[in-house]
């Protein structure tokens, strides 16, 4: 079965993988660091952490996040603010580092 | 895979037709194997073995994640139906899902995609939105449920169209065209037999239903659709991230986003869909539509300057040093 119908066992449409993935462990390291990316014009940080991830303040405030479902309202929760894919700041910002 | 049974779900304003619409497509020996979940019985009575009535409760999950806004009582009656049928007690290989005339259908899709218990015996069909000639225009003027209810639909019916006007017939049919370019339309008098392939054929029929003509680029004052094109395969992880952003920041004004997607590492075409904030499981397609294998996705968006999420788009998803996503008009 093609690791993109995981997403069939997991909660997140977005869980499953590329048929070109590492292991699992390697696959969510490489998925915190493409999060990672999007996540530091917030102040907050990804690990992978046993099956799941762990998503960081610069203030130490952490939580436990499944995946790419409920990672956004928890960066939310954590940053005190709005996650905006479409915020000029963000995109600037993003745009710079590419 | 094949063993999850479709769900079809035929919406649209009060009045709209849609209880005629389903009993004149439950008369269809294809849909005769087919459970009736229907919100009120109205006036029109649904001669059908397996009709069974559901209350209005919309749930939202402890787990606070919007996406898992779903209708307790539709799980509980799906729950229901597969368990007496699991029994033997009934038979039946689809269910059809008649919505209240006032609902957002989106908790319906959000049962089905989102409940750990559902989603594994069950998958979206159709979506069938009913529009009345007579009255659509006006509908979708005054009410935002219905623009929401046009733009998630798979295949829209034009209903009544024998007492109104041809002209305004055809003006508002273009007006769902440039609203919803993904939807295939048809109008529909009072004595054509609908076709049953219009329930029947979800999922099933060519990959053209992932390509939609160019989107009108200014459809009046509805939402708009605007299209998402990138030449390079898609990093898996870099567009699921995006768009789960994406849909947490707008997902009530991201009416509707249907397309296919080229991933790398995926040999074939990947097929993503999804309302508001609800996005279903990606499907394999076996062809590209029409040969041309790049990513192509429509949006159906309010509120929202397409450009910006075409820029975010390639920040997000496109990769320095290629053109990965490249913006479209």
């Amino acid at each position: 079965m093609c690791g993109l119908c995981g997403s069939f066992a997991h909660g997140h449409w977005s869980d499953g993988v590329a048929s070109n993935a590492q292991t699992p462990t390697a696959e969510r390291a490489r998925r915190a660091a493409v999060a990672n990316a999007a996540l530091a014009p917030f102040g907050l940080t990804l690990k992978s952490w046993g099956g799941r991830y762990v998503l960081s303040s610069r203030t130490g405030k952490a939580a436990v996040v499944e995946g790419f479902g409920d990672l956004w309202p928890a960066a939310e929760k954590l940053g005190g603010r709005s996650c905006d894919p479409l915020d000029a700041t963000v995109l600037a910002r993003l745009e710079l580092g590419a | 895979m094949s063993a999850r049974l479709p769900v079809d779900v035929i919406t649209g304003f009060l009045g709209a037709g849609k209880t005629t619409l389903l009993r004149r497509l439950l008369a269809r020996p294809e849909l005769a194997g087919a459970a009736v979940l229907v919100n009120e019985f109205g006036e029109i009575g649904l001669d059908h073995l397996l009709l069974e009535r559901i209350d209005g409760d919309v749930v939202l999950l402890k787990s606070g994640c919007v996406c898992c806004t779903v209708r307790g009582d539709l799980k509980a009656a799906l729950e229901a139906l597969l368990g007496r049928r699991a029994r033997g007690e009934i038979a039946f290989d689809r269910v059809a899902i008649e919505t209240t005339g006032l609902a957002d259908p989106t908790p319906v899709f959000a049962t089905i995609a989102a409940d750990a218990a559902l989603k594994h015996r069950l998958r979206m069909g159709a979506v069938v939105c009913v529009v009345d000639a007579l009255n659509g225009a006006a509908t979708l003027d005054a009410h935002d449920v219905s623009l929401r209810q046009a733009a998630a639909a798979d295949r829209i019916v034009v209903s009544k169209t024998d007492l109104a006007p041809p002209e305004a017939c055809s003006a508002l049919a273009a007006r769902l065209r440039a609203l919803n370019p993904v939807a295939e339309l048809l109008l529909l008098d009072a004595e054509t037999p609908p076709p049953a392939l219009w329930l029947t054929g979800a999922g099933e029929g060519p990959p053209s239903r992932w390509r939609a003509d160019t989107p009108a680029a200014e459809p009046g004052h509805d939402a708009r659709a605007f299209l998402l094109e990138a030449e390079a395969p898609l990093d898996w992880a870099r567009f699921g991230l995006w768009l789960s952003m994406l849909l947490n920041a707008h997902g009530d004004d991201i009416l509707r986003l249907k397309g296919v997607v080229a991933i790398e590492g995926v040999a074939g075409p990947v097929a993503i869909q999804g309302v508001q904030r609800v996005v279903h499981a990606p499907e394999h397609l076996e062809a590209w539509p029409d040969g041309d294998a790049r990513t192509r996705l429509v949006v159906i968006a309010r509120t929202i300057d397409p450009e910006r999420v075409r820029r975010s788009f390639r920040a997000f998803v496109g990769r320095a040093g290629t053109n990965a996503a490249a913006a479209s008009a």
